[in-house]
């Protein structure tokens, strides 16, 4: 090495420095702290689901409340308890109607606002706005009342209008999110290059706001189907799972709710891990 | 601690000794020792992931050495947390708050160490910066350069023993990067604190430093005043990196007193033993790089340049290829040994243009050459495109 | 995460201005883009908030049945209401329980986004996605699983009674503070996702500014780090207060009667009494209270100032 200022001199004698086992504990302590912390808040947040997982084996019979020991009869039985499983049909399909018709009008709303310039921008924003900032009991009764004043009968219609509705405004930001960190200039790159609006659409943002789009389609189906409130205010005698389990919450509720309610979360969680993995996948291809 | 000394206050040159800093296998840093003068405008020159940035940053506390220590004074602070150290840093980017105003962004560093009266200062500091009317606003209303500014102020308001900047002027345009260059090297002179100035440009470094270090994987290539790194480069690195510069491999013949008497395709040539760079081998049969710079060459018509006696080294060639610069021309030369040369020629005459496929003849002073080292790579520090590496 | 953007993405301005409509032409395809979703949104949300308004004003018909009521553009309905101790007694509850939770869930949930977004690592996206698992299970079940946990019989309870927080025989639920747990759980998430979104988008470089600035760890978190993820905050503490406030599930399955909230005044007073003007006076002034509140507390942290 050449040094033209000349090497720097001098060196005082080393100090031993080591701390002590105890300051070594609050040190550590002092650095992981906050993990420490998250650890007990994922505990706090994942603890009721471990006790739904565990008490779907519960030998239970009808009341689902204590521990009574470990069978695999209700996974074996899922529809063994009267009304479970017409209840969940009930809902997958209420919730497969919202998702396709949510998504569908939303997007289209997400669309409008982040490519075109119009008047009105500001108004329609807060009235995607309002839906998700109005607490669920409000949303429910004014149906309810709307339902009532002009005597629709309240059913599968009443319900899925109301999901639909409060639906929209969750799709609208998810996709909007997604549509708007697309560079605009990538469309008219592909329309430099002979596409036609049409084309440039189907082949360059389409592709690119899929996954936007799919993330709001499970957004809309895991909020229409774990809905209660709402559904409670405008179902009448039509019964969905959320509604089954809240009314034989009384009575006691059969563990094949809790079949039903771990076997979604293991299909939600897996839709969800493997589309990160493969969105990862095609990052780094 | 051997020493009890408020490290806040510590003051004096800055030594590093012996640091490295390594992250997994790749070492950034390689057992690095200098010392920068305190009051002294200090670059660190090199390619991106060359280290530089990594020195900077454990200078400023931001990594820790895995080994060596570093120095201000008498005071060691090599472990000390960065907001004890007497050290501000300007930012690639700036880093500037976005939640608060210019004013509030200057006095940040006062208020945290509890300074009363703030008020001057800052005040003081944004005159010197010329931004007093820009006080009130946020990062995000000023332009690139004004953020520069404000950077800039925030860090000296403090008044450290050492001040880092991490290509402070990366983001501005040509234009606004050459004035605030003359911007810098002012301030320094005002406000006399030392500077240590890290970047990838050479031309930046060489007009604002007073002395330049070149790094290159982890090592100080060369350190010293930016006329001598230009004028006796001691590496191929140096060389090439530091401007242009013609490379070409000979052989020693023999020492000739004073003179290194050489060899290459082209013929023998004098080179002085005092152009000689680090580790040159002057044994018989040694293989050497010889350089001169393209602007020390001259070029001429061979018919007329024949004419005269042939003062210093010389070789004839083909022009090759012409570019017109407009201060100058650039010509590249084929000798009858394959080399190519570069020239650049001063427009004095246009008329005087050579052009391509013209028999010339160039010639140069034998001290404007040096001697390097034959074993290293002839193309080392040859202009990287800095956008094609990952930033360091 | 996606969600996490959206949640976050709701109270953010707009990324960016859309590129100018060239004609005429463009600016009718949006409003046709946009027509059925917005006439959806008009006729099943507008529309119903003044049904429910309307309905608010009417009074049961004379020597009708129940559930039978006209319209009287009776305004005395709020009054007899508000003071009416059986409703606001409930209503002060709501905002006081969804209040408290609202500040519990702050405190755990900004840790948890500053520990995933700092200190995650390549685990961020795995931590998030355990962030948001719980919505995969029924928030009915969940809730019910609460009351497993905190039931005499529980784990919480055991340790509670070894280390004689309560006594031999006393339990933990059906309480306030069961509600107020309930409350908190629930809506973590709603908390969390936001502040994460927004503590990612802090650049670190100003954070390490801070500390090249003097600022001691803590000092730079409250200076720098905090202000720059208020947007986060404010957004996450909407999305748990509001929810939590109109929310009757977490009271109905953990408290007592004497933990109502307001939501399940609206409830039994729509469903089971069928007292429609009283339930939809109820749900008119939940709203506006929350609405006042809302914008009280937006102008006081004073977000359009951030940024």
């Amino acid at each position: 090495m050449s040094t033209s200022t000349g090497p720097a001199a001098g060196a005082s004698a080393p100090v031993d420095t080591r701390p002590s086992a105890g300051q070594r504990f609050s040190a550590w302590f002092g650095r992981n702290a906050i993990k420490i912390y998250a650890f007990f808040a994922f505990v706090y947040l994942l603890l009721p689901v471990a006790y739904t997982f565990a008490f779907s084996f519960n030998d239970a019979g009808r009341t689902n409340l204590v521990w009574q020991g470990f069978t695999l009869e209700n996974w074996l039985n899922p529809c063994g308890a009267p009304e479970v499983c017409g209840s969940v049909v009930n809902s997958i399909v209420v919730a497969a109607v919202v998702t396709a018709m949510a998504t569908l009008l939303g997007t289209l709303i997400a669309f409008a606002l982040v490519r075109h310039r119009f008047r009105g921008r500001a108004t329609t924003n807060l009235l995607i706005f309002l839906p998700m900032a109005t607490p669920e009991v409000v949303l429910g009764s004014s149906l309810l009342a709307l339902f009532l004043n002009i005597l629709i009968p309240l059913g599968f219609w009443t319900v899925v209008i109301a999901h639909i509705m409060f639906c929209i405004s969750f799709v609208v930001v998810t996709v909007k999110a997604r549509l708007a960190s697309l560079d605009p200039r990538l469309e008219q790159a592909a329309m430099d290059l002979y596409a036609t609006e049409w084309q440039a659409f189907r082949r360059i943002t389409l592709p690119l706001v899929a996954p936007g789009i799919a993330a709001a389609a499970l957004l809309a189906f895991s909020l229409s189907f774990d809905d209660f409130i709402i559904t409670n205010f405008n179902s009448g005698q039509f019964t969905t799972f959320p509604k089954f389990v809240y009314v034989s919450a009384t009575r006691g509720i059969p563990p094949q709710a809790n079949v039903i309610a771990t076997a979604m979360f293991i299909i939600a969680l897996a839709i969800v891990l493997i589309s990160q993995f493969a969105g990862k996948r095609k990052r780094e291809a | 601690m051997a020493k009890k000394t408020d490290i806040t206050k510590a003051e004096g040159d800055l030594y590093l000794e012996n640091l490295t800093k390594s992250f997994g296998d790749f070492t950034a840093v390689d057992d690095l020792s200098l010392q920068v003068p305190q009051g002294s405008f200090f670059a660190l020159l090199g390619p991106s992931g060359c280290g530089k940035t990594t020195t900077l940053r454990m200078v400023s506390g931001l990594e820790d050495p895995t080994a060596g220590r570093i120095r201000i004074g008498d005071a060691d602070i090599t472990h000390e947390k960065p907001y004890k150290r007497p050290v501000n840093t300007v930012f690639q980017n700036y880093a500037l708050f976005p939640h608060m105003t210019i004013w509030d962004n200057v006095a940040f560093g006062l208020k945290r160490r509890g300074i009363k009266d703030v008020k001057k200062q800052v005040d003081d500091a944004l005159e010197l910066i010329q931004l007093t009317q820009v006080a009130q606003r946020k990062p995000t209303q000023l332009s690139g350069g004004q953020q520069q500014r404000v950077a800039l102020a925030r860090a000296i308001v403090n008044r450290p023993a050492v001040l880092l900047l991490d290509e402070p002027l990366g983001a501005l345009d040509l234009k606004l990067r050459r004035q605030m260059q003359l911007e810098l090297k002012r301030i320094q002179t005002e406000v006399g604190l030392t500077f240590i100035h890290v970047t990838h440009d050479q031309e930046e470094a060489m007009t604002m430093a007073d002395t330049v270090a070149v790094m290159n994987n982890g090592i100080i290539e060369q350190m010293g005043a930016p006329t001598q790194l230009y004028e006796s480069p001691d590496t191929a690195f140096v060389a090439n990196f530091l401007g242009q510069s013609n490379l070409f491999p000979a052989t020693v013949v023999e020492v000739d007193g004073e003179d290194l008497v050489l060899e290459d395709p082209d013929g023998s040539f004098r080179m002085p033993k005092s152009r000689m760079g680090r580790n040159v081998s002057t044994d018989r049969g040694a293989r050497v790089l010889v350089g001169v710079r393209p602007e020390k060459i001259n070029i001429a018509a061979l018919d007329a340049a024949a004419a005269g006696p042939a003062d210093g080294n010389f070789v004839d060639g083909v022009v090759e290829a012409t570019s017109f610069l407009g201060v100058s021309t650039q010509y590249e030369v084929r000798t009858p040994g394959g080399e190519i040369i570069n020239v650049f020629a001063q427009n004095l005459d246009s008329q005087d243009l050579l052009p391509v496929a013209s028999q010339v003849r160039l010639t140069w002073k034998p001290i404007h050459g040096f001697v390097l080292d034959g074993r290293q790579d002839i193309e080392a520090g040859v202009e990287i495109d800095p956008d094609a590496l990952v930033v360091s | 995460m996606s969600i996490a953007a959206a949640i976050g993405d709701t109270i953010e301005d707009e990324p960016k201005p859309p590129p100018p409509s060239t004609n005429k032409g463009r600016k009718f395809t949006a409003y046709l883009l946009m027509l059925p979703g917005m006439l959806w949104l008009a006729i099943f949300f507008v529309i119903p908030l003044v049904a429910l308004f309307m309905t608010s004003l009417q009074t049961p018909v004379p020597g009708g049945e129940v559930g039978q009521f006209q319209q009287t553009f009776s305004f005395s309905n709020y009054a007899e209401t508000l003071t009416d101790d059986t409703y606001y007694i409930p209503l002060i509850r709501s905002f006081i329980y969804s209040g408290i939770a609202t500040i519990l869930a702050l405190l755990i949930g900004y840790p948890l986004a500053y520990a995933i977004a700092f200190k995650g690592g390549k685990y961020r996206n795995l931590l998030l996605v355990m962030v948001i698992a719980p919505f995969f299970v029924s928030f009915i079940l969940r809730t019910i699983a609460w009351r497993q946990i905190l039931a005499d019989e529980g784990p919480v309870v055991a340790v509670l009674r070894v280390i004689g927080v309560v006594g031999e025989t006393g339990g933990i639920y059906p309480s306030a503070f069961a509600v107020i747990m309930g409350l908190t759980y629930n809506f973590l998430p709603f908390m969390t996702l936001p502040i994460y979104a927004s503590l990612e988008r802090v650049d670190p470089k100003l954070i390490e500014a801070s500390g090249d600035l003097y600022a001691k760890p803590m000092t730079g978190f409250f200076k720098v780090t905090f202000p720059l993820s208020l947007p986060g905050v404010v957004a996450g503490t909407l999305l748990t207060f509001i929810p939590a406030a109109g929310d009757y599930v977490n009271a109905a399955l953990l408290g007592r009667p004497s933990n109502t909230m307001i939501g399940n005044r609206i409830e039994y007073t729509f469903l089971s009494v069928n007292d429609y003007p009283t339930a939809a006076v109820l749900s008119f002034i939940l709203m506006a209270t929350i609405l006042i509140m809302v914008l009280i507390y937006i102008r006081r942290v004073g977000t359009e100032d951030l940024v």
